[in-house]
Protein backbone atom coordinates (compact mmCIF):
# COMPACT_ATOMS: atom_id res chain seq x y z
CA UNK A 1 0.00 0.00 0.00
CA UNK A 2 1.20 3.48 -0.84
CA UNK A 3 0.86 6.25 1.77
CA UNK A 4 1.96 9.79 1.09
CA UNK A 5 1.86 12.55 3.68
CA UNK A 6 1.78 16.18 2.61
CA UNK A 7 2.83 18.78 5.13
CA UNK A 8 1.41 21.71 3.16
CA UNK A 9 -2.01 20.42 2.18
CA UNK A 10 -3.57 21.92 5.30
CA UNK A 11 -5.37 18.64 5.90
CA UNK A 12 -4.50 17.09 9.27
CA UNK A 13 -2.07 14.18 8.97
CA UNK A 14 -4.39 11.66 10.63
CA UNK A 15 -7.02 12.47 8.00
CA UNK A 16 -4.55 12.01 5.18
CA UNK A 17 -3.65 8.56 6.54
CA UNK A 18 -7.32 7.72 7.05
CA UNK A 19 -8.41 8.83 3.57
CA UNK A 20 -5.66 6.89 1.82
CA UNK A 21 -6.27 3.67 3.75
CA UNK A 22 -10.03 3.98 3.24
CA UNK A 23 -9.49 4.47 -0.50
CA UNK A 24 -7.18 1.43 -0.63
CA UNK A 25 -9.81 -0.71 1.12
CA UNK A 26 -12.71 0.52 -1.00
CA UNK A 27 -10.78 0.00 -4.24
CA UNK A 28 -9.93 -3.55 -3.19
CA UNK A 29 -6.19 -2.86 -3.10
CA UNK A 30 -6.29 -3.99 0.52
CA UNK A 31 -8.21 -7.24 0.84
CA UNK A 32 -10.51 -8.23 3.68
CA UNK A 33 -8.59 -9.86 6.51
CA UNK A 34 -5.31 -8.25 5.50
CA UNK A 35 -3.32 -6.72 8.38
CA UNK A 36 -2.44 -3.03 8.39
CA UNK A 37 1.14 -2.23 9.41
CA UNK A 38 1.53 -2.03 13.20
CA UNK A 39 0.69 1.52 14.18
CA UNK A 40 3.99 2.09 15.95
CA UNK A 41 5.90 0.84 12.95
CA UNK A 42 3.88 2.99 10.58
CA UNK A 43 4.40 6.07 12.79
CA UNK A 44 8.14 5.49 12.66
CA UNK A 45 8.15 4.96 8.89
CA UNK A 46 5.96 7.97 8.11
CA UNK A 47 7.81 10.13 10.67
CA UNK A 48 4.66 11.13 12.46
CA UNK A 49 3.65 10.66 16.07
CA UNK A 50 2.19 7.40 17.38
CA UNK A 51 -0.98 9.15 18.51
CA UNK A 52 -1.55 10.50 15.00
CA UNK A 53 -1.61 6.99 13.52
CA UNK A 54 -3.63 5.71 16.50
CA UNK A 55 -6.29 8.30 15.78
CA UNK A 56 -6.42 7.39 12.07
CA UNK A 57 -6.75 3.66 12.88
CA UNK A 58 -9.39 4.26 15.56
CA UNK A 59 -11.52 6.41 13.28
CA UNK A 60 -11.23 3.84 10.48
CA UNK A 61 -12.39 1.19 12.95
CA UNK A 62 -15.31 3.44 13.85
CA UNK A 63 -16.25 3.64 10.17
CA UNK A 64 -16.19 -0.15 9.89
CA UNK A 65 -13.27 -0.10 7.44
CA UNK A 66 -10.87 -1.91 9.76
CA UNK A 67 -11.08 -3.77 13.02
CA UNK A 68 -8.71 -3.51 15.99
CA UNK A 69 -8.08 -6.88 17.58
CA UNK A 70 -6.54 -6.54 21.01
CA UNK A 71 -2.98 -7.81 21.05
CA UNK A 72 -3.06 -8.85 17.39
CA UNK A 73 -3.28 -5.72 15.34
CA UNK A 74 -5.54 -3.96 12.89
CA UNK A 75 -7.25 -5.83 10.06
CA UNK A 76 -9.22 -4.85 6.98
CA UNK A 77 -12.91 -5.71 7.28
CA UNK A 78 -14.93 -7.18 4.47
CA UNK A 79 -16.34 -4.56 2.15
CA UNK A 80 -19.97 -3.77 2.46
CA UNK A 81 -20.35 -4.86 6.08
CA UNK A 82 -23.28 -3.35 7.97
CA UNK A 83 -21.28 -0.77 9.94
CA UNK A 84 -19.36 0.36 6.86
CA UNK A 85 -22.61 0.78 4.95
CA UNK A 86 -24.23 2.78 7.74
CA UNK A 87 -21.21 5.06 8.08
CA UNK A 88 -21.03 5.53 4.31
CA UNK A 89 -24.68 6.65 4.32
CA UNK A 90 -23.95 9.14 7.07
CA UNK A 91 -20.97 10.48 5.18
CA UNK A 92 -22.97 10.82 1.96
CA UNK A 93 -25.76 12.61 3.81
CA UNK A 94 -23.28 15.18 5.07
CA UNK A 95 -22.00 15.73 1.53
CA UNK A 96 -25.62 16.06 0.32
CA UNK A 97 -26.30 18.68 2.98
CA UNK A 98 -23.42 20.73 1.68
CA UNK A 99 -24.44 20.16 -1.93
CA UNK A 100 -28.02 21.24 -1.28
CA UNK A 101 -26.92 24.36 0.58
CA UNK A 102 -24.75 25.32 -2.39
CA UNK A 103 -27.54 24.48 -4.86
CA UNK A 104 -30.09 26.61 -2.98
CA UNK A 105 -27.64 29.50 -2.75
CA UNK A 106 -27.25 29.33 -6.53
CA UNK A 107 -31.01 28.90 -7.16
CA UNK A 108 -30.59 25.51 -8.78
CA UNK A 109 -33.91 23.64 -8.65
CA UNK A 110 -34.12 20.12 -7.23
CA UNK A 111 -34.84 18.56 -10.61
CA UNK A 112 -31.66 20.02 -12.14
CA UNK A 113 -29.70 18.92 -9.12
CA UNK A 114 -31.00 15.38 -9.53
CA UNK A 115 -30.00 15.37 -13.19
CA UNK A 116 -26.53 16.52 -12.22
CA UNK A 117 -26.33 13.76 -9.64
CA UNK A 118 -27.48 11.17 -12.15
CA UNK A 119 -24.86 12.26 -14.69
CA UNK A 120 -22.13 12.20 -12.11
CA UNK A 121 -23.22 8.75 -10.90
CA UNK A 122 -23.36 7.28 -14.40
CA UNK A 123 -19.97 8.74 -15.33
CA UNK A 124 -18.34 6.37 -12.85
CA UNK A 125 -17.66 2.70 -13.49
CA UNK B 1 -2.89 -1.56 23.18
CA UNK B 2 -0.42 -1.77 26.05
CA UNK B 3 -2.69 -1.50 29.02
CA UNK B 4 -0.84 -2.56 32.14
CA UNK B 5 2.43 -0.67 31.86
CA UNK B 6 3.08 1.87 34.60
CA UNK B 7 2.97 5.54 33.76
CA UNK B 8 6.44 6.51 32.57
CA UNK B 9 6.38 9.80 34.41
CA UNK B 10 3.86 11.25 36.81
CA UNK B 11 4.28 14.77 38.17
CA UNK B 12 1.78 15.95 40.78
CA UNK B 13 1.73 19.46 42.19
CA UNK B 14 5.45 19.97 41.64
CA UNK B 15 6.51 23.30 43.11
CA UNK B 16 9.89 25.01 43.43
CA UNK B 17 10.42 28.47 44.89
CA UNK B 18 13.73 30.19 44.30
CA UNK B 19 15.05 33.02 46.49
CA UNK B 20 15.33 35.09 43.31
CA UNK B 21 11.52 35.18 43.23
CA UNK B 22 11.01 32.70 40.39
CA UNK B 23 8.49 30.01 41.24
CA UNK B 24 7.46 26.88 39.42
CA UNK B 25 3.98 26.47 40.79
CA UNK B 26 1.87 23.36 41.12
CA UNK B 27 2.72 21.54 37.89
CA UNK B 28 0.80 18.30 37.27
CA UNK B 29 0.95 15.96 34.26
CA UNK B 30 1.38 12.31 33.27
CA UNK B 31 3.33 10.69 30.46
CA UNK B 32 2.00 7.22 29.60
CA UNK B 33 4.58 4.55 28.74
CA UNK B 34 5.34 4.22 25.05
CA UNK B 35 4.99 7.84 23.99
CA UNK B 36 6.99 11.00 23.35
CA UNK B 37 6.18 14.23 25.17
CA UNK B 38 7.47 17.65 24.18
CA UNK B 39 8.03 20.15 26.98
CA UNK B 40 7.68 23.66 25.63
CA UNK B 41 7.58 27.26 26.80
CA UNK B 42 9.55 30.48 26.41
CA UNK B 43 12.98 30.99 28.00
CA UNK B 44 12.67 31.30 31.75
CA UNK B 45 9.27 29.58 31.84
CA UNK B 46 10.53 26.84 34.15
CA UNK B 47 11.27 23.92 31.78
CA UNK B 48 14.77 23.31 33.08
CA UNK B 49 13.60 23.72 36.68
CA UNK B 50 11.01 21.04 36.03
CA UNK B 51 13.59 18.70 34.50
CA UNK B 52 15.91 19.25 37.47
CA UNK B 53 13.05 18.41 39.81
CA UNK B 54 12.35 15.18 37.92
CA UNK B 55 16.04 14.27 38.15
CA UNK B 56 16.11 15.26 41.84
CA UNK B 57 18.96 17.69 41.13
CA UNK B 58 17.19 20.37 43.18
CA UNK B 59 14.96 20.08 46.24
CA UNK B 60 11.28 20.48 45.59
CA UNK B 61 9.12 22.60 47.88
CA UNK B 62 5.96 20.63 47.28
CA UNK B 63 4.49 17.89 45.14
CA UNK B 64 5.31 14.34 44.17
CA UNK B 65 7.15 12.96 41.16
CA UNK B 66 7.13 9.34 40.20
CA UNK B 67 9.37 7.92 37.46
CA UNK B 68 8.52 4.49 36.02
CA UNK B 69 6.35 3.86 39.06
CA UNK B 70 9.12 4.76 41.54
CA UNK B 71 9.45 7.83 43.73
CA UNK B 72 11.96 10.29 42.25
CA UNK B 73 13.40 11.10 45.67
CA UNK B 74 13.03 7.94 47.78
CA UNK B 75 14.07 5.60 44.97
CA UNK B 76 16.56 7.96 43.36
CA UNK B 77 19.31 5.34 42.94
CA UNK B 78 17.08 2.85 41.12
CA UNK B 79 15.42 5.58 39.08
CA UNK B 80 18.79 6.84 37.82
CA UNK B 81 19.67 3.38 36.50
CA UNK B 82 16.48 3.20 34.50
CA UNK B 83 16.58 6.63 32.86
CA UNK B 84 18.84 8.16 30.23
CA UNK B 85 19.59 11.88 30.32
CA UNK B 86 20.83 14.28 27.67
CA UNK B 87 21.51 17.92 28.51
CA UNK B 88 21.90 20.83 26.13
CA UNK B 89 25.62 21.03 26.91
CA UNK B 90 28.04 18.17 27.44
CA UNK B 91 28.19 16.90 31.00
CA UNK B 92 31.53 15.12 30.50
CA UNK B 93 34.97 16.47 31.42
CA UNK B 94 36.35 18.17 28.32
CA UNK B 95 39.74 16.46 28.40
CA UNK B 96 38.24 12.96 28.58
CA UNK B 97 38.35 10.84 25.48
CA UNK B 98 35.27 9.02 24.24
CA UNK B 99 36.82 5.79 25.56
CA UNK B 100 37.33 7.36 28.99
CA UNK B 101 33.69 8.45 29.04
CA UNK B 102 32.71 4.80 28.76
CA UNK B 103 35.18 3.72 31.47
CA UNK B 104 33.70 6.33 33.83
CA UNK B 105 30.05 5.65 32.98
CA UNK B 106 30.13 1.85 32.80
CA UNK B 107 30.38 1.21 36.58
CA UNK B 108 27.47 3.52 37.26
CA UNK B 109 25.00 1.19 35.58
CA UNK B 110 24.42 -2.46 36.39
CA UNK B 111 22.82 -2.94 32.97
CA UNK B 112 25.64 -1.31 30.99
CA UNK B 113 25.75 -2.81 27.50
CA UNK B 114 29.19 -2.32 25.96
CA UNK B 115 28.13 -3.78 22.62
CA UNK B 116 25.22 -1.38 22.34
CA UNK B 117 27.57 1.50 23.16
CA UNK B 118 30.04 0.33 20.49
CA UNK B 119 27.16 0.12 18.05
CA UNK B 120 26.14 3.70 18.72
CA UNK B 121 29.75 4.94 18.47
CA UNK B 122 30.00 3.32 15.05
CA UNK B 123 26.62 4.61 13.96
CA UNK B 124 27.39 8.16 15.09
CA UNK B 125 30.98 8.11 13.78
CA UNK B 126 32.43 8.73 17.26
CA UNK B 127 36.05 7.61 17.67
CA UNK B 128 37.22 6.33 21.04
CA UNK B 129 40.45 8.34 20.91
CA UNK B 130 38.73 11.69 20.39
CA UNK B 131 38.58 14.14 23.29
CA UNK B 132 35.23 15.57 24.31
CA UNK B 133 36.41 19.13 23.64
CA UNK B 134 37.33 18.21 20.05
CA UNK B 135 33.77 17.14 19.29
CA UNK B 136 31.25 19.41 17.65
CA UNK B 137 28.07 20.34 19.51
CA UNK B 138 26.16 17.70 17.58
CA UNK B 139 28.74 15.00 18.28
CA UNK B 140 28.74 15.85 22.01
CA UNK B 141 24.97 15.41 22.03
CA UNK B 142 25.35 12.06 20.26
CA UNK B 143 27.92 10.95 22.83
CA UNK B 144 25.48 11.73 25.66
CA UNK B 145 22.77 9.96 23.70
CA UNK B 146 24.99 6.89 23.21
CA UNK B 147 25.46 6.71 26.99
CA UNK B 148 21.75 7.31 27.59
CA UNK B 149 20.82 4.45 25.23
CA UNK B 150 23.39 1.91 26.42
CA UNK B 151 22.09 0.94 29.86
CA UNK B 152 18.57 -0.29 29.16
CA UNK B 153 16.91 2.99 30.14
CA UNK B 154 13.12 2.97 29.97
CA UNK B 155 12.70 6.73 29.97
CA UNK B 156 14.81 9.32 28.18
CA UNK B 157 14.85 12.85 29.57
CA UNK B 158 16.33 15.31 27.10
CA UNK B 159 16.85 18.99 27.88
CA UNK B 160 16.94 20.90 24.59
CA UNK B 161 18.79 18.13 22.76
CA UNK B 162 18.33 19.74 19.35
CA UNK B 163 19.42 23.30 20.12
CA UNK B 164 22.35 24.26 17.93
CA UNK B 165 22.07 21.15 15.77
CA UNK B 166 21.74 21.22 12.02
CA UNK B 167 18.74 19.72 10.27
CA UNK B 168 20.48 16.38 9.59
CA UNK B 169 21.47 15.82 13.20
CA UNK B 170 17.99 16.80 14.40
CA UNK B 171 16.38 14.48 11.93
CA UNK B 172 18.64 11.63 12.98
CA UNK B 173 17.79 12.23 16.65
CA UNK B 174 14.06 12.15 15.88
CA UNK B 175 14.55 8.87 13.98
CA UNK B 176 16.34 7.40 17.00
CA UNK B 177 13.58 8.53 19.37
CA UNK B 178 10.85 7.10 17.13
CA UNK B 179 12.67 3.74 17.01
CA UNK B 180 13.27 3.88 20.78
CA UNK B 181 9.55 4.06 21.62
CA UNK B 182 8.43 1.66 18.89
CA UNK B 183 8.02 -1.32 21.25
CA UNK B 184 5.59 0.64 23.41
CA UNK B 185 7.65 0.19 26.56
CA UNK B 186 10.06 3.09 26.24
CA UNK B 187 9.16 6.74 26.66
CA UNK B 188 10.71 10.14 26.03
CA UNK B 189 10.24 13.62 27.43
CA UNK B 190 12.22 16.38 25.77
CA UNK B 191 12.23 20.14 26.08
CA UNK B 192 12.72 22.15 22.92
CA UNK B 193 12.38 25.50 21.21
CA UNK B 194 12.34 23.91 17.78
CA UNK B 195 8.70 23.20 17.20
CA UNK B 196 9.36 21.40 13.91
CA UNK B 197 10.72 18.54 16.04
CA UNK B 198 7.44 18.42 17.95
CA UNK B 199 5.29 18.51 14.83
CA UNK B 200 7.00 15.37 13.74
CA UNK B 201 7.63 13.32 16.83
CA UNK B 202 5.65 14.41 19.86
CA UNK B 203 2.48 12.58 20.93
CA UNK B 204 1.89 14.83 23.92
CA UNK B 205 2.65 18.45 24.68
CA UNK B 206 3.23 20.01 28.07
CA UNK B 207 3.34 23.77 27.83
CA UNK B 208 4.69 25.84 30.71
CA UNK B 209 4.73 29.60 30.82
CA UNK B 210 5.55 32.00 33.68
CA UNK B 211 6.22 29.07 35.99
CA UNK B 212 2.75 27.55 35.62
CA UNK B 213 1.26 24.79 33.53
CA UNK B 214 -0.75 26.14 30.62
CA UNK B 215 -1.62 22.90 28.84
CA UNK B 216 -0.84 19.21 28.97
CA UNK B 217 -2.37 16.61 26.65
CA UNK B 218 -2.26 15.19 23.12
CA UNK B 219 -0.56 17.44 20.59
CA UNK B 220 -3.54 17.39 18.20
CA UNK B 221 -5.82 18.56 20.97
CA UNK B 222 -3.40 21.39 21.80
CA UNK B 223 -3.36 22.69 18.23
CA UNK B 224 -7.08 22.19 17.70
CA UNK B 225 -7.93 24.10 20.89
CA UNK B 226 -6.90 27.36 19.26
CA UNK B 227 -7.44 29.38 16.11
CA UNK B 228 -5.66 32.46 14.87
CA UNK B 229 -8.00 35.29 13.84
CA UNK B 230 -6.54 38.03 11.66
CA UNK B 231 -8.18 41.26 10.66
CA UNK B 232 -8.11 45.06 10.49
CA UNK B 233 -6.89 47.30 13.32
CA UNK B 234 -10.31 48.09 14.84
CA UNK B 235 -11.51 44.50 15.08
CA UNK B 236 -9.98 43.17 18.30
CA UNK B 237 -12.25 45.42 20.34
CA UNK B 238 -15.28 43.81 18.69
CA UNK B 239 -14.24 40.29 19.66
CA UNK B 240 -16.28 39.11 22.67
CA UNK B 241 -14.77 39.54 26.15
CA UNK B 242 -12.79 36.52 27.24
CA UNK B 243 -12.64 35.01 23.74
CA UNK B 244 -9.17 36.36 23.03
CA UNK B 245 -6.31 34.58 24.73
CA UNK B 246 -3.61 36.80 23.27
CA UNK B 247 -3.30 39.44 20.61
CA UNK B 248 -0.54 41.01 18.57
CA UNK B 249 -1.46 44.41 17.14
CA UNK B 250 0.36 46.18 14.35
CA UNK B 251 -0.33 49.32 12.32
CA UNK B 252 -2.57 47.71 9.72
CA UNK B 253 -4.16 44.87 11.62
CA UNK B 254 -3.91 42.22 14.33
CA UNK B 255 -3.42 38.51 15.00
CA UNK B 256 -5.48 37.16 17.87
CA UNK B 257 -5.35 33.73 19.46
CA UNK B 258 -8.85 32.52 20.23
CA UNK B 259 -10.00 29.33 21.92
CA UNK B 260 -11.81 27.28 19.27
CA UNK B 261 -14.86 26.80 21.51
CA UNK B 262 -15.19 30.60 21.88
CA UNK B 263 -14.67 31.38 18.22
CA UNK B 264 -17.17 34.14 17.47
CA UNK B 265 -19.08 34.33 14.19
CA UNK B 266 -17.39 37.04 12.23
CA UNK B 267 -17.99 38.17 8.68
CA UNK B 268 -15.64 36.23 6.40
CA UNK B 269 -14.80 39.32 4.36
CA UNK B 270 -13.45 41.08 7.44
CA UNK B 271 -11.36 38.39 9.09
CA UNK B 272 -9.22 35.39 8.26
CA UNK B 273 -9.43 32.40 10.59
CA UNK B 274 -6.50 30.01 10.45
CA UNK B 275 -5.37 26.90 12.33
CA UNK B 276 -2.89 27.76 15.09
CA UNK B 277 0.62 26.31 14.97
CA UNK B 278 2.52 25.52 18.17
CA UNK B 279 4.64 28.61 17.49
CA UNK B 280 1.52 30.79 17.15
CA UNK B 281 0.22 29.52 20.48
CA UNK B 282 3.48 30.18 22.34
CA UNK B 283 3.94 33.57 20.70
CA UNK B 284 0.41 34.84 21.28
CA UNK B 285 -0.10 33.46 24.77
CA UNK B 286 2.97 35.41 25.79
CA UNK B 287 2.14 38.75 24.18
CA UNK B 288 -1.48 38.63 25.29
CA UNK B 289 -0.81 39.28 28.93
CA UNK B 290 0.51 42.76 28.37
CA UNK B 291 -1.28 43.70 25.16
CA UNK B 292 -4.72 42.66 26.32
CA UNK B 293 -4.11 44.18 29.72
CA UNK B 294 -4.64 40.95 31.65
CA UNK B 295 -2.71 39.97 34.80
Amino acid sequence: MKLIISSVSGKPIYEQIKDQIRAAVLSGELAAGEALPSLRKLAKELRVSVLTVTRAYNELADEGIVENIQGKGTFVMSRGNELMRRRARQRIRRIFDETCTAAKAADIPLLDLMTMLEESYKDRP
Amino acid sequence: MTTTLPTALSVTGATKRYDSGFTLEDVTFDLPAGYIMGLIGPNGAGKSTLIKLILNMIRRDAGRISVLGMDAVADEETVKERIGVVFDTSCFVETWTVGKVERVMRPMYRAWDGRAFDGYLARFGLERGRKVKELSRGMQMKLMLAVALSHDARLLILDEPTSGLDVLARDELMDILAAYIEDGEHSVIFSTHITADLERAADFITYITHGTLYFTGPKDEFEESFRVVKGGPDLPDRLPDGAVVGVHRYATGFDALVRTENLPHLPADEVVVEPASIDDIIRLTNTGRTAAGEV
